[in-house]
């Protein structure tokens, strides 16, 4: 059977932009990967003690909670912060008509 | 599942774990740590420019040329460094050859170590807990779960990748692929196979 056509690395794309941006935190120098890849390590063999990866959105969504704690603990980023702009980009959803590109209203400067 | 924002539902709002990630993502951007460029091309490389396709180049090479092959076994780093097959998950690798006695089968129990420059990103199985915690226990059973059937006297032996170290399995090459040259042959050893979940598949 062969299956390398079928690659298919990312089944959503928000997956493949959470893993992008590690990658790229890690390439700027943010992190160490091997600090990183610990902190995954563990935070999955917590939720692996739940029998919870079955799918790749459980993996990323994993994944999305131990970066955001990760970041946090780095000092990189407060989580009021990632809770506002959670909440703008809602409301921008929210407020754009169908079909139109969706855009963040400048928080800084609002 | 989203949940408070479930009450207000609205046809364009993405789920929880979209927003939380464009939430991230900008405020990443406002401090100027990321770039939104970088991040698409990032993207861009692994789904387009690195998969099973870099192990399978080295695999047919290794296939046709003993001499390739004897230097990928002792001196795996130097070989895929020159290929540029390194880098991420990628550091250290160690190629496991196939031979009538021994299949091999490579795994994480721990997460999901995976060598990303060679395979690219691991397929859904790879990363669940039922593989993770099966193979080891139980691998005859696994693979013929995937199709791979044995003999009784080939011994299985399974690899458990971590970060320091990650392994491709360098397949057998059925008979009937003798004399193939280096490209065709490339196009026959799956990604599985490299895993050590599938075995090579009868010429067409």
């Amino acid at each position: 059977m062969i299956n390398n056509d079928e690659y298919r690395p990312f089944h959503e794309p928000w997956h493949a932009q959470i893993f992008a941006l590690t990658i790229h935190l890690n390439e700027q120098g943010h992190f160490e990967w091997k600090d990183w890849s610990q902190a995954f390590s563990e935070a999955l063999s917590l939720e692996s003690s739940n029998g919870a990866i079955v799918k790749d959105e459980d993996y990323y969504l994993v994944w999305l909670k131990t970066i955001e704690e990760f970041l946090a603990q780095n000092g990189k980023l407060k989580s009021d912060e990632i809770t506002s702009y959670f909440d703008a980009w809602s409301a921008a959803f929210l407020s754009t008509p169908h079909g139109q590109p969706v855009k963040l209203k400048n928080l800084s400067s609002g | 599942m989203p949940h408070d924002i479930e009450n207000h539902s609205h046809s364009l709002l993405p789920s929880e774990p979209e927003l939380k990630v464009k939430a991230i993502e900008s405020a990443l951007v406002n401090q100027g740590l990321i770039d939104p460029a970088a991040l698409d091309e990032i993207i861009d490389t692994y789904q387009n420019k690195i998969g099973p396709k870099n192990g399978a180049s080295i695999i047919a090479k290794a296939w046709i040329d003993q001499d390739f092959k004897d230097e990928l076994m002792s001196n795996t780093m130097a070989v895929l460094e020159k290929y540029g097959f390194y880098g991420r998950q990628g550091e250290h690798i160690r190629v496991v050859e196939n031979t009538p006695e021994v299949h091999n089968i490579v795994v994480c129990t721990l997460c999901s170590c995976y060598p990303w420059p060679l395979l690219g990103i691991p397929p859904t199985w790879y990363k669940s807990d039922e593989y993770r915690s099966r193979v080891v226990r139980e691998p005859r059973k696994c693979l013929s779960e995937f199709g791979v059937k044995l003999p009784e006297n080939t011994n299985i032996r399974v690899w458990d990748s971590t970060a320091e170290i990650r392994y491709l399995v360098l397949p057998m090459l059925p008979d009937a692929f003798k004399g193939f040259s280096e490209q065709e042959l490339v196009g026959i050893v799956s990604r599985d196979a490299m895993i050590g979940t599938g075995l090579i598949g009868p010429a067409k």
